[in-house]
């Protein structure tokens, strides 16, 4: 796209060179005019001079005597004006030096526009009965336009030279009233590639503040994603660490061992932390999906109790835990991500058979609204002074689970959000334990 | 040797309890702050492996606690952050040494003979008393040169003993040093330790102090 500046430049060049043509061409126009007017009043104003001067011809002046006679007071006109007195009769009585020698208008007084040899005369005619004379006076019109060209060239003369001059002072301003974007441009431009402190905006023109908070909501979203991204690697990091120490102490004494029934402890206890590494790393892949994709769209209409009955048919668990899903779930249907709500629901399930590995209940049930799921385990709930923490990434509170990362709630809570739909804690107020409530609306 | 092992993971607690445990030493295993606490209040331990993070707080504030109580016990920090200056406060808390995780097991064991044999004011790595050697790090005897087989429990009571040379130790004493709280104890399993060591490196080298205990008889 062509540049801003140079599209301002054009039109403006554009708009101020339609209005200097105009002005220009009503200056040519009125001082035409105005010329006219005023050679128009010398014309009529010479004429009665001379009338009024021609006292001494007389009726009975002789054309001879008028032929020889000078008219000193038009002398001055001799170039431009041509005078000519004639008697009523129709004899030439005087002309001017230079004057033609026909009869310049037939018309008895007034303006008149004639051609006399070739030339375009403009002529004044006064008729003095009183006198018994005619006087017409001429002006050449060619002389007249060459003076109307002359004025109006030494007012365009100027007039051109200012052109080029206002080109140059627009586009001097243009530069300085961009200087803002300019600035903004050097800001961007200059910033290191994890810079993602936001745009002065109160230093920006109000044209452009939209665009530049645009950018620093733009700035602030990806200054997020990059710093979960830098969380999760970091707790990535120190969350592997400990089941690999497992791991690896499990692995030494297994090999130091000389004892089968150690050493088989040992490898069970490896075993452990294999499912607990895996499941850790399944989960970080999880949130860190979750975190990369936006509002989720392919949403379908799921079958809850369906949903619920696949994935606890695929989850182990202790022969000790018993797991119902409320008959009424099976008519719940939700439209939502298929992905997502699995996720959401896998985590919570697997939450509540960890958190009681001796044996117990758990249930998913319909909420306090029929919308709604809920899930209840008897496990030993959150201490209430826990549950702000809980769903924070990697916090695992005092009664956790041998296998847990700390994940899994804060998965279903992302899961969930990227479906609108909400998490609820609760401890349970009829028996220990914790009650999930899966809210449709967010 | 008796360890106390504070440390919330299961599966390396139950790595450090046997891995330790095959080289010789009786150990128990808390999870959290106050357990913790209450193990050091009630029981005379050679050594605490003390984890940082801990369910109910951190490790360095139970340090704080046990060195407030004057106590000297070495004590070795188990951390999963390798940031410097965790380690430094916990150093300055009065730890006595450091690991971090994932830490090799036989390196563990040796900063830990390492530390204790510091606390005991020794230089060498091994026990020496007349022509008996005792070295930790194998967990071997040898008498005149000769290597003796020793059960787990006899190598302890004959540790306990030969650190610190003509200090009696009372039957009781020696019961911990032995036993860890899930161990079941008969009323005269000391004696009969002593008895079986006695067998092995020597009828004189063990003497039996009346109504107060053991020590090893004076060269």
């Amino acid at each position: 796209m062509m540049s801003l500046r140079l599209r301002l430049f054009l039109i403006l060049i554009g708009a101020t060179g339609l209005i200097w043509l105009a002005a220009v061409s009503w200056i040519y126009v009125s001082s035409q005019r105005e010329l006219e007017h005023v050679l128009d009043t010398r014309l009529q104003e010479a004429a009665r001079m001379v009338a009024s001067l021609a006292e001494g011809f007389g009726r009975s002046s002789s054309v001879e005597d008028a032929d020889s006679k000078a008219l000193p007071t038009l002398s001055g006109y001799e170039r431009q004006l041509s005078c000519q007195i004639w008697s009523l009769d129709g004899r030439l009585i005087a002309k001017s030096s230079g004057a033609p020698e026909g009869v310049l208008t037939d018309r008895k007084s007034g303006f008149s526009d004639h051609e006399i040899n070739g030339e375009a005369w403009r002529v004044y005619a006064v008729e003095d009965a009183s006198k018994g004379i005619r006087v017409l006076v001429g002006d050449r019109l060619g002389l007249r336009e060459r003076l109307v060209g002359d004025l109006v060239k030494g007012l365009l003369w100027p007039a051109l030279l200012i052109v080029p001059l206002l080109g140059l002072l627009i586009w001097l301003s243009l530069n300085r009233g961009f200087r803002p974007l300019a600035w903004i441009t050097n800001d961007l431009t200059h910033r290191k590639a994890d810079d993602m402190r936001p745009v002065n905006v109160a230093a920006t023109p109000s044209e452009v503040q939209p665009l530049t908070n645009a950018l620093n909501q733009l700035f602030a979203k990806v200054e997020l994603a990059r710093r979960h991204e830098r969380d999760l690697t970091a707790f990535a990091a120190h969350e592997l660490r400990t089941p690999l120490a497992g791991l690896k102490a499990q692995a030494q004494v297994a090999v130091a061992a000389d004892d089968p029934a150690v050493m088989k402890h040992a490898l069970r206890q490896i075993l452990v932390s294999v499912d607990r590494t895996s499941r850790l790393v399944r989960q970080l892949l999880a949130i860190s999906r979750l975190d990369a994709r936006g509002e989720e769209q392919g949403a379908e209409p799921i079958v809850i109790g369906d949903l619920i009955d696949e994935i606890a048919g695929a989850t182990a668990k202790p022969d000790a835990i018993a797991v119902s899903v409320d008959e009424r779930l099976a008519a719940l249907t939700w439209m939502a991500n298929r992905e997502c709500l699995e996720l959401a629901i896998r985590n919570l399930h697997e939450n509540a058979i960890q958190h009681m590995p001796s044996g117990g209940h758990v249930r998913w049930t319909l909420g306090s609204s029929p919308n709604d799921i809920a899930v209840e385990d008897e496990g030993p709930g959150i201490p209430e002074n826990e549950m702000p923490q809980v769903g924070t990434r990697f916090f695992r509170g005092q009664f956790k689970s041998p296998i847990g990362s700390g994940l899994g709630l804060s998965i279903s809570r992302l899961a969930l959000e990227r479906i609108g739909a909400r998490l609820v804690l609760s401890n349970r107020t009829d028996t220990k334990g914790l009650r999930v409530e899966l809210l449709r609306q967010a | 040797m008796r360890i106390l092992v504070v440390k919330d993971d299961p599966v390396i607690a139950d790595a450090v309890r046997v891995g330790l445990t095959l080289g010789g030493a009786i150990v128990d295993c808390v999870g959290t702050c106050a357990d913790a606490l209450a193990a050091v209040s009630t029981t005379r331990f050679s050594a605490i492996v003390l984890d940082i993070m801990l369910p109910d707080g951190s490790g360095i504030d139970v340090l704080r606690e046990i060195r407030a109580g004057k106590e000297t016990i070495p004590v070795l920090l188990l951390t999963a952050r390798d940031e410097i200056s965790d380690r430094v406060t916990g150093l300055d808390a009065g730890a006595d040494d450091y690991l971090v995780k994932p830490f090799d097991l036989d390196e563990l064991a040796a900063r830990l003979r390492a530390i204790t044999r510091r606390s005991d004011g020794r230089t060498d790595s091994c026990l020496v008393h007349g022509t008996i050697r005792v070295d930790p790090a194998e967990a071997s005897v040898t008498v005149d040169g000769a290597l003796v087989p020793l059960s787990r429990r006899e190598f302890a009571v004959l540790v306990a003993l030969m650190e610190r040379p003509g200090v009696i130790r009372s039957r009781s004493e020696l019961e911990e040093r032995l036993y860890g709280w899930d161990d079941d104890v008969e009323s005269n399993a000391v004696e009969v330790h002593i008895h079986h060591l006695r067998n092995k490196i020597g009828r004189e080298t063990i003497e039996t102090v009346r109504g107060l205990g053991y020590r090893m008889r004076a060269i």
